[in-house]
Order: structure tokens, then sequence, then C-alpha cells
């Protein structure tokens, strides 16, 4: 089953298009209000966009752009939400929950509940089978809203930051669950964290204010990301340019690396470094070095056993007794020099 | 019946509770001065008369009548208004809401002028061979005229605390909007509905006004309970308060009644983070 999507909602400031092959799964990415829910709001059919049209394995979900406007209810289109919350039907079993895709298809009731334990076992969740959603906990309530999704045989299966309300301990369980059970199937899954990209999507895409600002295959765009937020989320610094020299200039001066093979002077590129190959001074260093930069810290936060020291969009890596000896603190004016051979530079 | 909790700092002004309780007296002492004025060695007697147990019989039949008729058409009003979103909407929720400001009198002049002989329907009415004025049915319709915003209240209230996440979510699992009301909607706001119906008993119970005017007070067909208790007070004053007291008994068993079902039930989130496990 193959996705096609396209639509715009000029209220939300929304227009996105993509593409997605069978048994692909799609991780979206972006900052809050970057329209990621309304975009599986529209695909499910919960909100209507303006124009567009989006077809799953050749049936049509919507098709707006003529004037014989097509446009299907959201229980004949066969693309089951999961969102945060496990949304669980307070008043029946686990078991009836997992059942209600199956019977509202019209199977008998034995039917979708022996189905329905079939999921329930497949999610680990067979013994929770006759509690009600009150009497589980968070991750129990969420693998058996899993359980619930897969058993309506979705053709495409919306995941809206299905491990955001998880606890850490419930979390990498629901990884693994997900990276199991999305394994060959067509699905999207919105989140913000860059494990679950690499764990479960096979492409992602970001999208900020409403347009898609980056995607491909997840490897590609998390080792060479084109826009901020994805480079933030590799945890990576990206600084974009025009190609000069033997690196681009930007607007913090030069910034020296390694080209890739192939780009041309003057072309549009970006340069990423990691934050651990930044070095501090409090000093401008001796001799001017290539790739030193005069900035203003902003903030300052732990990164596991280092101190991450941001100054607007770059940031550097430290220890903790490099920080007290440097004494660091926002507002203070230092110098970030990077080494040119951490530098890798790629077209846009 | 509050419970004093040993809550967090409240806030209120200790003259506050004065005036609160002043108010709980108000509401109180009447129904004392009731119990203090029945003639309890002919309590049983009077309440067991013919005439009474009559009109109670009618009352509970007729009140049981309009809450159904209160659910039939309360429930969709109630989805319309809480879900749906149409031009007027705000002005059909004001109407369905009139009855409870409206002095109940003029609903049964009202209701008069629409099924009365004379009325709207009265004479398209009259060719079918219906007869509504002054016969059982216009008891009921009267009651559920006045009684149709509690229910239509209490459930739009539920309706919009439960929200609609679980209906998309159901739908989204394959469920035609039919099958969503039924086995999703109206389960989750089975309590407010419950509430709900037990109210508009209750007020059907209570109706005098719109019964007397649009129903007339013919015993057996059209006395209800508190049109006896009002007959009954100028001849009979112990009868009178005996029966008052019965509806009283009735009000208080009902409002424990929905009190005690609109309270959702607490489950306790069982947060107990068993280490949960699953093979990769």
């Amino acid at each position: 089953m193959s996705l096609d999507f396209n639509a715009t909602l000029s209220a939300r400031n929304f227009d996105v298009s993509l593409h997605l092959d069978p048994g692909e799964t799609l991780a979206v990415l972006g900052p809050n209000g970057a329209g990621k829910s309304t975009l599986l709001s529209v695909i499910a059919g919960l909100q209507r966009p303006d124009s567009g049209t989006a077809t799953v394995g050749g049936h049509t979900l919507f098709d707006l752009s003529t004037r014989a406007s097509h446009w299907s209810a959201p229980h004949t289109r066969g693309t089951v939400l999961l969102a945060q919350e496990p949304l669980l039907f307070p008043h029946l079993s686990a078991l009836d929950n997992v059942a209600f895709g199956p019977r509202s298809a019209g199977e008998s009731k034995s039917a979708a509940r022996a189905k329905a334990l079939q999921w329930l076992a497949a999610t680990e969740t067979g013994t929770l089978a006759s509690r009600k959603p009150g009497q589980l906990s968070g991750g129990q309530a969420q693998r058996v809203a899993v359980a619930r999704a897969l058993a309506a045989e979705p053709e495409l299966l919306l995941l809206d930051e299905p491990m955001a309300a998880l606890d850490i301990h419930a979390a990498p369980l629901m990884r693994r669950l997900l990276k199991r059970v999305l394994a060959g199937r067509n699905a999207i899954i919105i989140t913000h964290d860059v494990l679950d990209v690499l764990t479960l999507a096979d492409q992602v895409m970001v999208l900020e204010d409403g347009h898609v600002s980056e995607s491909g295959p997840a490897r590609e765009v998390l080792s060479r990301p084109r826009s901020t937020f994805a480079a933030g989320l590799a945890g990576l610094n990206l600084v974009s340019g025009t190609v000069a020299g033997d690196g681009i200039t930007s607007t913090y001066g030069h910034v020296a690396g390694m080209l890739d093979a192939g780009t041309a002077q003057g072309q549009v590129a970006t340069a990423v470094f990691p934050p651990s190959a930044v070095s501090v001074f409090p000093d401008e260093p001796h001799g001017s070095p290539r790739n030193t930069y005069a900035v203003t810290i902003t903030d300052l936060e732990p990164h596991g056993d280092r101190i991450r020291v941001r100054a607007g969009n770059l940031c550097a890596d430290i220890t903790p007794a490099a920080s007290a000896d440097l004494a660091l603190e926002p507002g203070s004016r230092v110098y970030f020099l990077v080494k040119a051979t951490t530098v890798s530079i790629y077209p846009t | 019946m509050t419970r004093r909790r040993q809550g967090p700092y409240s806030g209120i002004p200790a003259w506050v509770y004065l005036i609160a309780a002043a108010g709980a007296l108000f509401v109180l002492l009447p129904l004392v001065a009731i119990i203090a004025k029945v003639n309890w060695p002919q309590f049983l007697p009077l309440i067991t008369s013919e005439s009474s147990v009559t009109a109670l019989g009618l009352s509970l039949r007729t009140s049981a009548a309009s809450t159904a008729l209160c659910i039939i058409l309360g429930v969709p009003l109630a989805l319309v208004l809480a879900r749906g979103s149409f031009p007027g909407q705000r002005l059909l929720r004001a109407l369905v809401l009139l009855p409870l400001v409206l002095p109940p009198v003029v609903g049964g002049i009202a209701l008069l002028y629409t099924f009365g002989r004379q009325g709207l329907l009265g004479s398209t009415l009259d060719v079918l061979g219906i007869r509504i004025a002054f016969s059982t049915t216009a008891v009921i319709l009267a009651q559920t005229f006045v009684a149709l915003p509690f229910l239509v209240v209490s459930l739009e209230g539920a309706l919009r605390t439960a929200g609609y996440k679980y209906e998309a979510v159901a739908a989204t699992l394959g469920a035609r909007p039919t099958t969503v009301l039924r086995r999703v909607t109206l389960p989750l706001v089975l309590p407010g509905l419950a509430s709900g119906a037990v109210l508009s008993f209750a007020r059907s119970l209570g109706e005098f006004g719109a019964t007397l005017t649009f129903a007339g007070s013919l015993e057996g067909v059209t006395r209800t309970l508190p049109l006896e208790i009002y007959l009954q007070r100028e001849s009979d004053a112990d009868a009178a308060v005996a029966l008052s007291l019965v509806l009283v008994a009735v009000a208080a068993a009902v409002v424990g009644l929905a009190y005690g079902t609109s309270r959702p039930p607490r489950m306790p989130r069982a947060a107990q983070d068993e280490p949960e496990r699953i093979p990769a």
C-alpha cells in the first residue's frame, strides 16, 4: 500500500505533499504548531483541507481538486489514529477495546474477540484482557491501544507522539513493540525523539510552519541535515551560506571545512559540525586561526557528562571543569573555535 | 451530606459559612414544618385513601412516560447542541431552555393553544380523531414540556465534558456514526443521562401549573398528586400535609439518586508500574 498526499489548509498556513512507498514508515518532525497533527487529522478525515488529494493503495481518501469533490468519512478510510494518550474506551475491558475495530467491521462478537486476543498476545498484554482501562498503567494502556489500532487492520497507521506521555521505563518497551509491529507496514509517526527516527522510520519529513522544510531517507537526514530543526535533533551545529574557497560564507563569517566532491563555488551549501568539535576561549586565540567566532553565551545546560554552551544557534560541549575555569555564564563574551577538519560542507 | 475533608486551605471567610448556614436552614425549616404538622396516627389511612392512591399512581405513570419522552427527544437535542455546528444553534439552545424560566401556567396556556381544540394543531388532530387537551396525554405533554430542559442541560454538560476525542478514535477504528453513538458516546455520558432523567422525573412529578391549565383536574385521568394535594388543602388539611410528605420523600429519594449517579466512579489509576516486559 503506498500513500500519495497533498493538501492545503490556508487557515493554518498548511501546505504539505508527501509520498510513501509500500511498507514504509515516515517520521514527521518539527516544532510545536508546525502542522504535524493537522497532517494526521487531514489524512484520518477528522479535518477537511481547502484543497488537495490523497490516495492510499489506489483508493481515494479525498479529492478536492475537481469540482465534484470527494471526501470519504473517517470510518471508511482504513487510517487508524493512535494518539499520545491511549484513549481506551473507559467503559470497555481491554479485550472489548481491541475487539472494537473488528466489531465495527461487522465481525461477530466471538470472532472479534478471538482476533482481539491474538493482538493482545502480540502486544504482550494478553493477561490484561479483562481489565478496565482505569486499572492499567500508562504503558500497559498504550500497548493495548496499539493492539486496538492494529486489530482494525489499518492500511495506514497514524501515530501522534505515541511515546510522549509514557514514563522513561515504559517508553523503551513501547519503542521495541512499535519496531516489531511497524515492520513492513505503512505508518506515519510524529515524534520529537531522534531515537524514534533511528529505530522506526525509513523516511523523515521535517515540517516547519506548515511546510516541508526537509525530507528524505532517515539516515541521510540525520547525518546530513539541511534544516536547523533536523540538525538540532541530530545534535549538530548547522550553518548555511554560499560556497567560497575552502568553505562557505555565512552570517558568522567564513566557515572553512571539508567540501563535498562536486561542490561548486557560489553554490548554496550547508556546513555541519558536532558541538564536541567546538572549543571555547575567553580571549581571541593567538594568531587568529580560521573558524574563530566571537559569540555571546545565551544558555548553559548539562548534557551527559558535559556542559553544553549555547550561543544563539551554535553550541559547544565542554567539560564541567573547563566551564568552571572559564567562569562561563549567560551573557559572557567568548570565542568559539571550530577545527576545519570536523566541518562537513554539502550542497543544500 | 458533605464529608468534612482535611483538605487544603479553602480561603472561605467565616462569615460566608454563617450565611450559608442560614441558607441551608431556609430550605430545611419548611420541611421540618411539614413533618411537625403531620397527623401521624392517621398518616397511613390518609395516604392510602382511594383518591390519594389514584393520584399517586397517575403521577408515577405519567412521570415515567414523560421521562421516557424527555429521553427520546432530549438525547438528540443535547447531541445536536453539544456536538453539532449549524446556524441558529445558540437560538435553539435558548429556546429549549426557555421552559426552565417560563411560569408553568404560561407553558400550559401555550400547550393549550398548540394541541387544544382551538389550537394550532388542534383541528388537524381533531380530524384524525385525536383529542389531547384534558386527557392523560395532556398531563404527559405538560410534564415533558417543563422537564425536557433538565435532561438537555444535564446531558449537554456531560457531552461537553466527555469531549470528542473518543469519538474521533472510534471513527478511525472503522465505526460508523451510529455505532460510535451507541457504543462510545452514550456509554460515556450514561451518568449524565441518568441524572438528567432522574431530574426530569422529579420535575414531572412536581408539575402543577401547566398540568392544571392544559389538562385540568379530573380524578383518575389528569389529577396528579400535586393537584390532589392542592384540592385536599381546602377540605382536609391533614391529608394534604400527609401527601406533601410523600412527595417530599419521593423528591428526596430522586435527588439522592441523581447525586449518586452523577458522580463519576473514581477509578484509582493503577500506577503500580510493575516491571513490564516484552521481548524485543
